[in-house]
């Protein structure tokens, strides 16, 4: 593979990117790290929930910044693909923005905002209100990967617990929170058992998202740069919060509240404090979900999906 | 509406990228030169080598320009360029014995063979603001410096390889052999290529210590130095100097030399081990990319730190220290918290509502009702 001498190149950059895919592999990656990432995500597959190591590479965009679902989307992302990158829901956000400019950039793929469109959706802290279809692939950027982080710092010790599948602890830390506190305080991030065997960090979706992960339709790949690992959730997974019979799971609750934009009274919503009343508002967090509600005719409640919460 | 700022995508990227060119650039002094910051800011250029974990001065400076003088940036720009490029091969171990030496000292020993060699240090001068500097002709320092080394041309030149400090110790059995053992039963690790699993071999905590960032090996090691950590260090050695890269050549497989890296080598002996039953010193060793005495006599204590079996402070633990001194990972982590949290804040929010208007409030198991208020 020819390179050309970069020392001098970058000059001829634009916004601090190369220009089209000249100098660079088609998605950036060279192909021996796609191979290797593909090959880990196929181990992923195979046990799904389960953390799978990876040599993960350094990206242009920093560390905790979406590395980890940048280098899935990377490795997956063939010249027919026709990608969409949201940023907590929003496709306008300047992180969602940064990274779909770069994978267009080092790809050339076509990019959309409309969820149904997209065979490649890369996202941070939210499923698209829009239920996903078959062979839709989302790609989430992952924080922290460990669930058990939460009651166990040591790597060494998480991984031997989940080779035993003692989740024990885990356990021990929700009821001791209904206890203290009448309620389990965990409010993203929220820990769920895939395929009955591996708990899994469902990356900081809300809890609203964390239900629609279950036998979901779609294959759901997650990956933490920082920390290293990819894991799955290959379509049709069986996958449920942690919860006692007597302390069922729930969701976030808005209490009949709907989107001041669209009218919808069944999406996941952001509250905005408006500054000269105080008084608060809520929007869609989906912002094309949002947009097309409104163009549909806007302030019915629409139905986002089917046999959801 | 205060988050509308945040959104507003690809105008607003595009103006702050503008504004940082002016920041770095927007004076009328005269723009800086990868080749000025590559010879007189030399130690920031080994600095972001080293924790960019690549060997390329040229590359570096020009990082380090790009950042306006951000080491976490320009190391973070040297890496993210470095992965780019194709794993042609690896290198021979280098023996360090032929280090091609600039400086080397040793604090166990007054003499040593082949002598103590202070080299360029700035060790034992006056940190004083050097006024002189503000107006310095170049001509003047330009030719001060060509008559120090013509003076210098009748000495004796330094000798080709210098016999390893340690070596001493070492042939009469006094210290801690633990190289053996561990080489032979685990290949090399590359901690590029592949992610760190407990408890790391260690090839790969060399490695990750090694494009460790400075200051965080530092606040490490010192904690240890200071008295949450036992090991005692004395400087057996330290050395800054060029060191011969060889590689295999495929046709016959012998070695071919393809240039030289500067390196900053410490080998630091600390308190008696009994591995075998008799007492030994142990050794903890450090060896970065450039010039970076700080970062090697850190990292040396460091590895000597975590070859505790049992360890009793944060810089003993191996997977503690491992994890957390990589300056692009908690740098790139630092910063991410720059990004909006909204969803998940409204999550928490949530929670912290409900557990305040529970009517059963904290201190009872007596649940509220399921799904009351749900989606």
């Amino acid at each position: 593979m020819s390179r050309p001498a970069r020392a001098g190149a970058p000059a001829d950059w634009r916004d601090g990117l190369p220009p089209g895919r000249d100098g660079y592999s088609f998605a950036f990656l060279d192909a021996g790290a796609k191979r290797e990432i593909r090959r880990r995500i196929l181990k992923a597959v195979a046990i799904p929930g389960c953390q799978v190591p990876f040599g993960s590479r350094e990206m242009p965009i920093a560390r905790g910044w979406g590395t980890g679902g940048l280098q899935l989307t990377l490795a997956l992302i063939g010249p027919e693909d026709v990608l969409k990158v949201i940023d907590q829901g929003a496709d306008d956000s300047v992180n969602a923005v940064s990274i779909r400019r770069f994978v267009q950039r080092v790809t050339g793929v076509r990019t959309t905002t409309d969820t149904p469109a997209a065979t490649l959706i890369q996202t941070r802290h939210r499923i698209p209100e829009e239920p996903l279809r078959p062979h839709q692939i989302l790609v989430f950027q992952v924080p922290i990967p460990e669930p058990l982080r939460l009651v166990e710092p040591s790597e060494k010790e998480t991984r031997r617990m989940h080779a035993e599948a003692d989740y024990s602890r885990m356990w021990l830390y929700l009821y001791e929170d209904i206890v203290t506190y009448g309620e389990i305080t965990i409010g993203a991030r929220y820990p769920v058992l895939v395929n009955r065997r591996h708990l899994m960090d469902p990356s900081p979706i809300p809890r609203w998202d964390v239900e629609r992960l279950d036998r979901n339709p779609a294959l759901m790949l997650f990956c933490a740069g920082r920390e290293k690992r990819i894991y799955a959730l290959p379509p049709h997974t069986l996958v449920e919060p942690l919860q006692f019979e007597d302390v069922p799971f729930r969701v976030e609750s808005f209490a009949g509240r709907r989107c001041r934009r669209c009218g919808s009274a069944r999406s996941f919503l952001d509250e905005a404090i408006d500054e000269a009343t105080g008084r608060r508002s809520y929007a869609c967090s989906d912002a094309a979900f949002c947009e097309k509600v409104r163009k549909a005719g806007g302030r019915t409640a629409p139905e986002p999906e089917e046999g959801g919460p | 509406m205060g988050y509308v700022a945040v959104r507003g995508g690809e105008e607003a990227i595009g103006n702050a990228e503008k504004l940082l060119r002016a920041a770095r650039a927007g004076g009328d002094s005269e723009l800086l030169s990868p080749r000025q910051i590559r010879e007189q800011l030399h130690l920031a250029v080994d600095r972001v080598m080293g924790e960019g974990s690549l060997y390329a001065p040229d590359l570096a400076a020009l990082a380090f320009k790009q950042a306006a003088g951000d080491s976490f940036e320009a190391a973070f720009i040297l890496r993210s360029y470095r992965t780019t490029l194709p794993r042609i091969g690896y290198a021979a171990p280098a023996a360090t014995e032929r280090m091609r030496v600039i400086r080397r000292i040793s604090a166990a020993f007054k003499e040593v063979p082949g002598g103590q060699i202070l080299g360029p240090t700035a060790d034992y001068t006056l940190r004083l603001l050097d006024f002189d500097l503000a107006q310095e002709s170049a001509e003047a320092t330009r030719r001060a410096i060509r008559e120090f080394f013509q003076a210098a041309e009748t000495l004796e030149p330094l000798p080709e390889r210098f016999p390893k400090v340690v070596a001493l110790l070492r042939r009469e059995g006094l210290l801690v052999e633990r190289r053996k053992a561990a080489a032979a039963a685990s290949p090399v690790v590359d901690v590029t290529r592949e992610a760190l699993s407990f408890p790391a071999p260690r090839s790969a905590q060399l490695q990750t210590l090694a494009r460790g960032e400075t200051g965080g090996l530092l606040a490490l090691a010192y904690s240890n130095m200071r008295g949450y950590g036992s090991v005692h260090p004395v400087i057996g050695e330290l050395r800054v100097g060029y060191l011969p890269v060889e590689v295999s050549h495929p046709p016959d497989g012998g070695l071919r030399r393809i240039g030289e890296i500067k390196v900053t080598e410490a080998e630091v002996i600390a308190r008696l081990g009994r591995e075998d039953g008799e007492p030994r010193f142990t050794l903890g060793y450090g060896l970065c990319f450039g010039h970076n005495e700080t970062k090697a006599i850190a990292m040396a204590v460091l590895d000597r730190a975590m070859s505790a079996s049992e360890p009793e402070a944060p810089s003993e633990d191996q997977e503690f220290v491992l994890t957390h001194v990589d300056g692009i990972e908690s740098m790139g982590f630092c910063n991410h918290y720059k990004l909006p949290h909204y969803v998940t804040f409204q999550s928490d929010l949530d929670r912290l509502r409900r557990i305040r208007s529970s009517p059963s409030g904290p201190g009872e198991a007596g649940p509220p009702d399921p799904k009351a208020g749900g989606a």
